[in-house]
This record gives structure tokens, C-alpha cells and sequence, in this order.
């Protein structure tokens, strides 16, 4: 019997068109914020929680984002320990209404490099509490395998640090991940900043890609929203099918039969 | 009694519910309320009662990536 969702990403049993998650901070203007999120045809948007007195949080910023219909994925940013995380993700939980959260714990200010002990104490805490954990990981095997050991069916290792914009800086470990991890939703999150690196990403195996400063950072961001929603398609279609192998020697593609002018030694 | 709210260090003079002082410093809803620290669901924000130098947060949705 053919899956009617084999073609649809799935989280933890949803199913979405796009394979495109889009972030909501950084554009120069809310309207350019609608636009490009529209633009970009993702059907999750990324989201957070801060203190109200800080600028632009609130009802204006939520009212924006539930008039685009998506479904919304909430994030930890910005957390150093596993206590803020939980306390966060509880938080986002009520407010969002929503178990799904975007588990994201730094260990390391300068390259906000994801703290992978913490990260799995906080998801075993969290999945526990029926929590759907999207963890933010680096593109480490072994940590990879011990979130999905906990239960998580979604992974999010990095294709670079956030908002380097740098695409892909270790694609054998992220081949080693798709390799060992077959039945994981994976998800490139964080650094790219073509289109090109999301669709490398795709062409990897890898389901999805999330993505915000490559977007909002853009001249146009309306325009490379547009672009990386392409680029995410191309690379699906060319990962199912099926690349030619590689190869150290050329081959000539056109015909040698018939070839006039044939070289005999 | 002395509090943080927010960041914020405040005051009030008598014993008051996690829900009357957030009430009272006019936050506006959708918000998540934690205390020193730990959630407090919004169920129970009426039966919470501060104590000195309790440190309160209120979260609103923001943009986030």
C-alpha cells in the first residue's frame, strides 16, 4: 500500500508540504516579515518567548503571526542551562499552546555552539513531560544517536554556527548522520546562507532545513524567500532521484559511434 | 516587600498573589509567568504568594529563529 505522506515531512506524526521551516526575527519590518514567510511557502514558523517589557513582544507580534495561519514552533534561544530550558520550554508550552519545542541550549558564547550534555538532560526532562523535542545539536554521530535513543524523532544538527551564513561546513558528518539515522526526521538548522546550501542539504537526505538570517538578512528578503523554497524543492527532487555515481574518470556523454574523423591507434 | 519583576527590582507593601501584582504592573496577555526561575502555570497564579526578594518573570511571544 503506497504511504499517502511518503512525500510530505513528517513531525512527530504531522505532515507538512514544505520542507522549508522558517524563521520569524531579524527583518528590516513586520509587513517584510509577512511577506517573506508567505513568500517562502513554509508551513512552521520559529518563535520565542521574552520578557514583555522588552521591545516589540506581545500581542502585536502574535497577532502578526497567527494571521499567517502556520504553525508555529516555539524555540529556547538564548538559554545557558538546563534549568532555563525546561523553565522556557514550559513557558512557551502554555503560551503557544503547543508541545512541540525547539531545543536549544548554548554552551559556547562564541560560536553559540549547542551544549550537548545539557542538551540531552534537558531532553530526557522534556520528552518525559510529553513534550515533542526538536533538538538544535551539533552534527556529532554519537550525540545524535543519544537524543534519538531518548525518543526524539526529529534531530537538528547545524549546518554551520547561527547566522554565519557559512552553508554546510561538514557534510561528511552530516551524510554519517542520514547514513546511521534512516528513520530520523533530520532537519539542517542553523548557518546556512544560500539557496544552494539548502539544497545541498536536501540533496543529503536530510528532510527539511530551518533557516531565518539567510532570509532576513537578504537585500530582498520577500525574493530569497521565494529563492530558498526552490531551492529546498530542487534538492528533494534531486535526492529521490537518485544522483549517477561519482566518478575519478570522464565519460563522454555524446555517442562515439558514427563519430567522424575516429581516432584508430 | 521587595521583588524583581522583569529585571526590575519593585516594591509592594502588603501580600499580594503572583496574579494581583502582574495585574497591577499592567502586563497584557498572551504571557507565561515563572518564579525564581520555575513555571508557574496560569492556573495557579491566583494561590502563589511571592516572598522577599522573589525574583518574577514575564515572558510574551517575540520574534524568534
Amino acid at each position: 500500500m503506497i504511504n499517502p505522506h511518503s512525500e510530505q515531512l513528517n513531525i512527530y506524526g504531522e505532515y507538512f508540504n514544505s520542507r522549508l521551516l522558517i524563521g520569524s526575527a531579524l527583518y528590516p519590518s513586520p509587513q517584510i516579515m509577512q511577506q517573506a514567510i508567505q513568500s517562502s511557502g513554509a508551513d512552521i514558523v520559529t518563535v520565542s518567548l521574552r520578557r514583555q517589557n522588552s521591545v516589540s513582544a506581545g500581542e502585536d507580534f502574535w497577532q502578526l503571526i497567527k494571521e499567517t495561519g502556520l504553525k508555529v514552533l516555539p524555540n529556547t534561544a538564548g538559554c545557558h542551562s538546563v534549568q532555563e530550558v525546561v523553565t522556557l520550554a514550559q513557558m512557551c508550552r502554555e503560551v503557544f499552546d503547543t508541545d512541540w519545542i525547539k531545543l536549544e541550549l548554548i554552551g559556547d558564547e562564541y560560536n553559540l555552539q549547542p551544549d550537548p550534555f545539557g542538551l540531552l538532560e534537558a531532553t530526557d526532562i522534556l520528552l518525559k513531560e510529553g513534550f515533542k523535542v526538536l533538538p538544535y545539536c551539533t552534527d556529532d554521530l554519537v550525540l545524535c544517536q543519544r537524543l534519538a535513543d531518548l525518543g526524539c524523532e526529529v534531530l537538528m544538527p547545524w549546518g554551520a554556527p547561527i547566522g554565519t551564513g557559512k552553508g554546510l561546513i561538514n557534510t561528511y558528518n552530516l551524510k554519517t548522520i542520514r547514513e546511521r539515522l534512516p528513520e530520523q526526521t533530520l532537519i539542517v538548522d542553523a548557518g546556512l546562507g544560500l539557496p544552494s546550501h539548502a539544497c545541498q542539504a536536501l540533496e543529503l537526505g536530510y528532510d527539511a532545513v530551518l533557516l531565518n538570517s539567510a532570509v532576513a538578512g537578504a537585500g530582498d528578503p520577500v525574493k530569497m524567500a521565494a529563492a530558498f523554497s526552490h531551492a529546498v524543492e530542487a534538492g528533494r527532487m534531486g535526492y529521490v532521484a537518485q544522483a549517477m555515481p561519482e566518478k575519478e574518470v570522464a565519460a563522454p556523454s555524446t555517442p562515439t559511434m558514427g563519430m567522424p574523423f575516429w581516432h584508430q591507434n | 516587600m521587595n521583588l524583581t519583576y522583569n529585571g526590575e527590582a519593585i516594591r509592594i507593601e502588603s501580600a499580594q498573589s503572583l496574579q494581583q501584582i502582574i495585574v497591577s504592573k499592567g502586563a497584557k496577555p498572551p504571557f507565561a509567568v515563572a518564579l525564581n526561575g520555575q513555571f508557574v502555570p496560569s492556573a495557579k497564579l491566583s494561590d502563589t504568594m511571592p516572598n522577599q526578594g522573589d525574583s518574577i518573570e514575564v515572558l510574551s511571544p517575540i520574534q524568534g529563529g
